[in-house]
C-alpha cells in the first residue's frame, strides 16, 4: 500500500526540502511514523513529547480529516494521499 | 440558484439605482445571477475588512469596483517600503502614511460611491463586538494567529460569517467560517501554534501575488455571500499551490464539541487572544534568548585594529548573493552537522539578517563547548544602519 504523504511548506525545512514522500502504510499512524523516521527533525513539529499530534496540525486522509474517522488507526490503502495541514497565519505583514 | 447558497441579506432600505449606478454596473446587471436585485443586495451591504495589506488589496479593489455599499477598513499599520512588493492599493508616494488613509484614497478613486470607513487602530478584545456590529460580512485579512482567533469568536458570537484567507510564501487557504451549520476556525484548529514555529512573512518571505490571488478568491466569496448565489466554500477548506498551480479541496466538518460553535459552547465572551497563543502583547516573537553580543560599530573597530575574528554567517546561500560580510556561511539548519569545520580556539562572530537566528546559533555553539562566541547584535541590517550604509537591507 503506497501511501502518499504531503508536506506543507512550513515544514518543508524540516524535511530537507521535499514536499511529499511515499511509504508503505496500512494506516495513517504508520505512515506519519515512517515520515518522522526519515525525517526525524519533523517529529517535534508534528508531535507532542508523549506522543500524541498536535492539535495545530490537521491530517487528512485524501479530503476527509482523520478526526472524524479513525484518527490515526485511520486505514490507508494504495494511492491514498494524506496531507498535513498545520495552520497558517500570514497575510501578510 | 443552487440548493446550498446562503445569502446574508434580506432587502435592505436602497431600492434604486442611479442612472450613473446602472451604467457602472452593466456588466454585472447584464447577468441573470446579478440583476437589479444582485446589484442591490451589493449595495445594501456593508463588509468589514480585517487588514488592509497583502490580502487587503484585492479585497479593497474588488469590493469597491463591485459596488459593495459600505466597505470598513481596519488596519493600525503604516505603509512600509517593502509592503509595495504585493500590497497594490499603495504606490510609492504611499510610504509612510497610515494604510487606511491610503487604502481609502485609492478605493474612493476607484469608485466614489461607496462609503469608506477606516479605523486606524488595532483590533482587541474590548473593541471587536463594537467594531463588527454595523457589518453583515467580516473579511480575515489578517497576518497573526491571536487576531485569527479574535475575529473567529466575535464572528461566531454576534452570528457573522468570516470570509477566511491566509498564505505562506507560495501556499494558500481559504474558507467560509460563521454560518449557521458551518465550522469555525477552531473547529479546524482548536490550538495555535506556539510562537516561533511557524515564520511570518517578513521571516519566510512570500510572493507578492499570492495574497492577490487568495485575496480575489475572499472578494468572490463576499460577493457570492451577499448575492446568494453559486457555492460557497462553507464546510470546504481551499488550498492552493501556486508553484504546482493546482487547487485542492478538503472538507471541513463542524466539531460537535466546538467550545465556540458547538452544541455546548463554553466561551461566552472575548479573551486574551495574546496569552491564548502564547505571545505576550507582540505579534513577531522576538528571540530572547541571552548571548554574549557585539555591537555592529565595535566589530567595525575590531576589525579594524587587525583582531583575528572568525566571521560565522548562519544564512541561506540566496541571502548571501544579496549582500554579506565576507563571512564563512554555514546556514543555521546545517550547523549541527557542520560545528566541526569551526575551530573553537578562535574568536567567533555569529550574524545572520536581524540577528535572531545567529542568537539561536551562539546558543548552540556555547552549549557546544565554544567559549569565544558572540553574536552581532542586529544583525547585517544593523551593520547596514550603523557601520556601512552601501549595504543593502532586505
Amino acid at each position: 500500500m503506497s501511501v502518499k504523504v504531503i508536506i506543507p511548506s512550513p515544514l518543508r525545512a524540516f524535511a530537507g526540502k521535499s514536499d511529499s514522500a511515499e511509504f508503505p502504510a496500512a494506516t495513517v499512524g504508520e505512515a506519519l511514523s515512517l515520515l518522522t523516521g526519515q525525517f526525524v527533525a519533523l517529529r517535534k513539529h508534528l508531535f507532542t513529547d508523549d506522543g500524541k499530534l498536535r492539535s495545530f496540525v490537521n491530517v487528512y486522509v485524501n479530503d476527509e480529516d482523520i478526526r472524524y474517522l479513525a484518527k490515526e488507526n485511520t486505514p490507508t490503502k494504495d494511492g491514498d494521499i494524506v496531507s498535513i495541514i498545520p495552520s497558517i497565519a500570514g497575510g501578510c505583514r | 440558484m443552487a440548493a446550498n447558497t446562503q445569502t446574508v441579506l434580506d432587502k435592505g432600505p436602497v431600492t434604486v439605482l442611479s442612472n450613473e449606478e446602472i451604467l457602472r454596473y452593466s456588466r454585472h446587471l447584464i447577468m441573470p445571477e446579478v440583476g437589479m436585485d444582485g446589484q442591490l443586495k451589493l449595495k445594501n451591504a456593508k463588509v468589514l475588512l480585517i487588514g488592509t495589506g497583502g490580502l487587503g488589496a484585492p479585497l479593497g479593489l474588488y469590493l469597491t469596483a463591485a459596488g459593495v455599499g459600505k466597505l470598513g477598513l481596519v488596519d493600525f499599520d503604516v505603509v512600509d517600503f517593502t509592503n509595495l512588493q504585493r500590497q497594490v492599493t499603495f504606490d510609492s508616494q504611499d510610504v509612510g502614511k497610515p494604510k487606511t488613509e491610503a487604502a481609502r484614497a485609492r478605493l474612493s478613486s476607484l469608485n466614489p460611491d461607496i462609503e469608506i470607513q477606516t479605523f486606524e487602530t488595532k483590533l482587541t478584545s474590548e473593541n471587536a463586538l463594537e467594531l463588527f456590529g454595523d457589518f453583515d460580512v467580516i473579511v480575515d485579512g489578517t497576518d497573526n494567529f491571536p487576531t485569527r482567533y479574535l475575529v473567529n469568536d466575535a464572528c461566531i458570537l454576534l452570528g457573522k460569517p468570516n470570509v477566511y484567507g491566509s498564505i505562506f510564501r507560495f501556499e494558500g487557504q481559504a474558507t467560509v467560517f460563521g454560518m449557521p451549520d458551518g465550522p469555525c476556525y477552531r473547529c479546524l484548529y482548536p490550538e495555535p501554534p506556539p510562537p516561533g514555529l511557524v515564520p511570518s512573512c517578513a521571516e519566510g518571505g512570500v510572493l507578492g501575488v499570492l495574497p492577490g490571488i487568495v485575496g480575489s478568491i475572499q472578494a468572490m466569496e463576499t460577493i457570492k455571500l451577499i448575492l446568494g448565489t453559486g457555492d460557497n466554500l462553507i464546510g470546504r477548506l481551499l488550498l492552493f499551490d501556486a508553484l504546482g498551480m493546482k487547487f485542492r479541496e478538503l472538507k471541513l466538518r463542524k466539531n460537535p464539541d466546538c467550545p465556540m460553535c458547538g452544541k455546548n459552547r463554553s466561551i461566552h465572551k472575548l479573551i486574551d487572544y495574546f496569552e491564548f497563543c502564547g505571545v505576550r502583547g507582540e505579534e513577531a516573537p522576538v528571540s530572547n534568548l541571552l548571548v554574549p553580543e557585539i555591537a555592529p560599530r565595535e566589530l567595525k573597530l575590531r576589525l579594524d585594529r587587525g583582531d583575528d575574528l572568525y566571521i560565522l554567517d548562519v544564512r541561506e546561500p540566496h541571502e548571501f548573493q544579496i549582500c554579506n560580510l565576507n563571512g564563512h556561511l554555514i546556514p543555521l539548519g546545517e550547523l549541527p552537522r557542520r560545528v566541526h569545520e569551526l575551530d573553537s580556539s578562535r574568536e567567533i562572530v555569529a550574524h545572520c539578517r536581524s540577528g535572531k537566528r545567529s542568537a539561536e546559533a551562539v546558543d548552540f555553539l556555547r552549549k557546544a563547548g565554544f567559549r569565544k562566541i558572540l553574536n552581532l547584535k542586529g544583525g547585517i541590517l544593523a551593520w547596514s544602519d550603523e557601520v556601512d550604509h552601501s549595504v543593502p537591507k532586505y
